[in-house]
């Protein structure tokens, strides 16, 4: 077991530096470098600094070194916390970034948390009650859901919102409680505005996991063990939970793992037409304006976030299935 | 199927039918009781009918932009007048709100457009070969700034009808371009990987389930971010394309490895070995033709997420750029909520996103039961 979790945690690792050798290639990809940045930067504003100057800021930044050196000595600046200088903001690119990175893990998590809690009992349901009425509706749903990107739902969402509602349904916070510092209250209205955006990206994830459910269900429910406890006459709501279900959760625990990459992916363009204050504008906003070193950061944190939290699914599967857990030794 | 049991004479004209049908009879005919993938199958064809006559099909030329008309609603054609048969569409009078300046549009009835087929409207090139004038249907004699907009125009005037008939060739080839990339990517990696097995399927797994784990969406941004502003149209279209497919190829592979796994161990393929027959000869004459069509329906099932994706990077605004015409830039226009309000026809163009996407996805799960040949 314990060797379980130690090649899960390597792998993790490993995941973690092939993101950031990626994200240091994303960073480099534009033409020019950091300095050639500022420089038009600085330009754009009225000032300018001369050859000398860029030189040393070449020189101190080591971007006349080789790529290697580059990019350990930018390795080892993140790995102390030090993402850099955005330059659209002039301010350190953690302080830029802000309580936007918890945002986003929040609104991710609360979508995960979603489609658990909306795809078990249907699940169950349309296995159970396997080509009802009930189950074509659910079914129909579900590809509607799949189909459907999941910006577009925002959309059409934000403009039936507008439209007949007369709100706006944007946003994660009240108006006073935008800028206002954390609080009971803060976190209350943070609540109430999490379903919406949570509930859009949760859809296409819920549909495909109410599928599997359904179909692992359907195994289950036709396995002689479910006759027998029929016909030992236990009720038909325990000879479905007790064994069925939790034989089916299985595959259901293990779908964390590609959902969660997912349901951020998705929460950054959703977040945009939303106007969730999320990471999803700030990154579009840095990449627009080529300020690398913000975009960088944000690509690789939120990459580190989707590993850890694959991580974190993988070890409560290990919780929940005794054969994984064996499969270590 | 035990009808056919060896030695024993086919009972009926059925059944000899059956034991002679060779694999793609058999899985047409099992793919002939999916109706709703058949009904898909006939959809995602009417689309790409579309996507090869787009031109032909467009009343106005789609990259026309004309200042006086913009924003006009969905027009309808009127079928009938007092003589009887006579499609018509109403030309359009500006009506400008004094309070708000806000240019809004009545039909005028006494202006007559007479709508025909084949006229003659702007030029193009018919399947690339043709350089013709002839649109399917539109207004006879239309004058500069008149003629039909059937789903209305966006705020340059430009209309939305056409447009989607030109994205729909944008982004249906994108996906089939990139998909292509991503099956050439999948076969020749999961092949090898299932192939030979040991150290290099430990390899290749491993970067599968990298690729997997990290969030796509701000990779390709990042990625596609970076394309030079100075490149052509189509230079933008190939890199999104291969960005695209670069991270689509996992679930190919995945497919593909593990056909190759379940098939290297039957009886068939052993037999074939033992027989002295080449390697090369073992993968193509024996183990292709017996797992191509799950790759064809695993390949059906991974054009909805490249189109999803091509949509989103285009929607974002770091996808295509206009004047290249898809419908993630069509949707790019219906992102701010004020002008959604007021032209809510521009989101329309989530409609053929939704269809098609629905469609390929039927398609593809009843192309995967009939591939089954336990199924």
């Amino acid at each position: 077991m314990l060797i379980y979790v130690l090649r899960r945690l390597g792998f993790a690792l490993v995941t973690c530096l092939f993101i950031s050798v990626l994200t240091f290639v994303i960073i480099r990809l534009p033409p020019g470098d950091f300095v050639d940045a500022y420089i038009a930067n600085l330009a754009a504003s009225g000032s300018s600094i001369s050859v000398d100057q860029a030189a040393a800021m070449r020189h101190e930044y080591g971007l006349d070194r080789s790529v290697l050196v580059q990019y350990w000595n930018w390795m080892s600046r993140v790995l102390q916390g030090d993402f850099g200088v955005s330059m659209m903001w002039r301010r350190p690119v953690t302080e830029v970034i802000g309580d936007r990175l918890w945002l986003t893990m929040v609104v991710s998590v609360a979508a995960l948390f979603l489609t658990w809690v909306i795809a078990l009992p249907i699940g169950i349901y349309s296995a159970v009650r396997q080509y009802s009425f009930g189950d074509y509706v659910f079914t129909m749903l579900g590809f509607i859901g799949l189909a459907m990107p999941n910006f577009l739902l925002a959309l059409i969402l934000m403009y039936f919102g507008f439209r007949y509602l007369g709100l706006n349904v944007g946003g994660l916070f009240s108006a006073e409680y935008v800028q206002a510092p954390w609080s009971l209250a803060r976190a209350w209205d943070l609540a109430k505005h999490l379903p919406l955006p949570a509930a859009v990206l949760a859809l296409a994830g819920t549909a495909q996991l109410i599928r599997i459910m359904r179909a692992n269900l359907l195994d289950e429910l036709r396995r002689p063990y479910v006759v027998t406890a029929r016909a030992k006459g236990l009720t038909e709501r325990r000879a479905i939970l007790k064994y069925p279900v939790r034989a089916a959760l299985n595959p259901f625990a293990s779908s964390i793992a590609y959902l969660f990459p997912y349901l951020v992916s998705g929460s950054i363009i959703v977040s945009l037409v939303l106007g969730l204050p999320t990471v999803g504008p700030l990154l579009l906003q840095a990449l627009v304006a080529q300020d690398m070193f913000l975009a960088g950061a944000i690509v690789m944190l939120l990459g580190v976030m989707t590993v850890f939290g694959t991580l974190i699914s993988d070890m409560l599967l290990m919780w929940i299935d005794p054969r994984i857990r064996l499969e270590g030794r | 199927m035990s009808a056919t049991a060896a030695g024993d004479p086919p009972a009926s004209k059925a059944e000899a039918r059956f034991a002679e049908a060779t694999q793609l009879q058999l899985t047409w005919w099992r793919f002939r009781r999916h109706k709703l993938a058949l009904a898909s199958l006939v959809i995602v064809a009417l689309f790409y009918a579309v996507a090869a006559f787009a031109d032909l099909l467009a009343t106005n030329d789609p990259h026309a932009t004309d200042a006086r008309r913009s924003f006009i609603p969905p027009q309808g054609i009127h079928l009938f007048d007092e003589n009887g048969f006579n499609p018509h569409a109403y030309g359009l009078r500006g009506v400008r709100d004094m309070r708000t300046f806000k240019l809004s549009y009545a039909p005028d009835e006494s202006r007559k457009l007479p709508v025909r087929l084949f006229v003659r409207g702007y030029d193009y090139d018919l399947l690339g070969l043709f350089r013709t004038n002839i649109h399917l249907f539109g207004v006879q004699g239309a004058k500069a700034g008149e003629g039909i907009f059937l789903f209305g125009t966006d705020q340059l005037g430009r209309d939305l009808y056409s447009r989607m008939m030109v994205a729909t060739r944008v982004s249906l080839s994108i996906g089939l371009a990139g998909v292509l990339l991503s099956l050439f990517l999948g076969v020749l990696l999961g092949g090898i990987s299932g192939l030979y097995g040991g150290w290099v399927d430990t390899l290749i797994q491993r970067l599968i389930e990298l690729l997997r784990s990290v969030p796509t969406i701000p990779l390709w941004m990042g990625l596609a971010a970076a394309l030079p502003n100075t490149w052509s149209v189509t230079q933008v279209y190939f890199a999104i394309t291969l960005i695209i497919s670069l991270i689509g190829w996992t679930d190919l592979a995945r497919v593909v490895r593990g056909r190759f796994l379940a098939l290297r161990e039957e009886d068939f393929v052993v037999a074939a070995e033992l027989a002295g027959a080449s390697q090369g000869r073992i993968i193509f004459r024996h183990m292709l033709p017996s797992f191509a069509s799950h790759v064809i329906a695993a390949t059906t099932l991974a054009l909805p997420a490249m189109i999803i994706s091509e949509t989103s990077l285009s929607f974002l605004g770091l996808g295509l750029r206009p004047p290249a015409v898809s419908w993630g830039i069509l949707l790019q226009d219906a992102q701010n909520i004020q002008v959604l309000s007021g032209a809510p026809w521009l989101l329309l163009a989530a409609v053929p996103v939704t269809v098609v996407i629905l469609a390929f996805n039927f398609l593809g799960d009843g192309l995967r039961d009939a591939a089954d040949p336990y199924g």
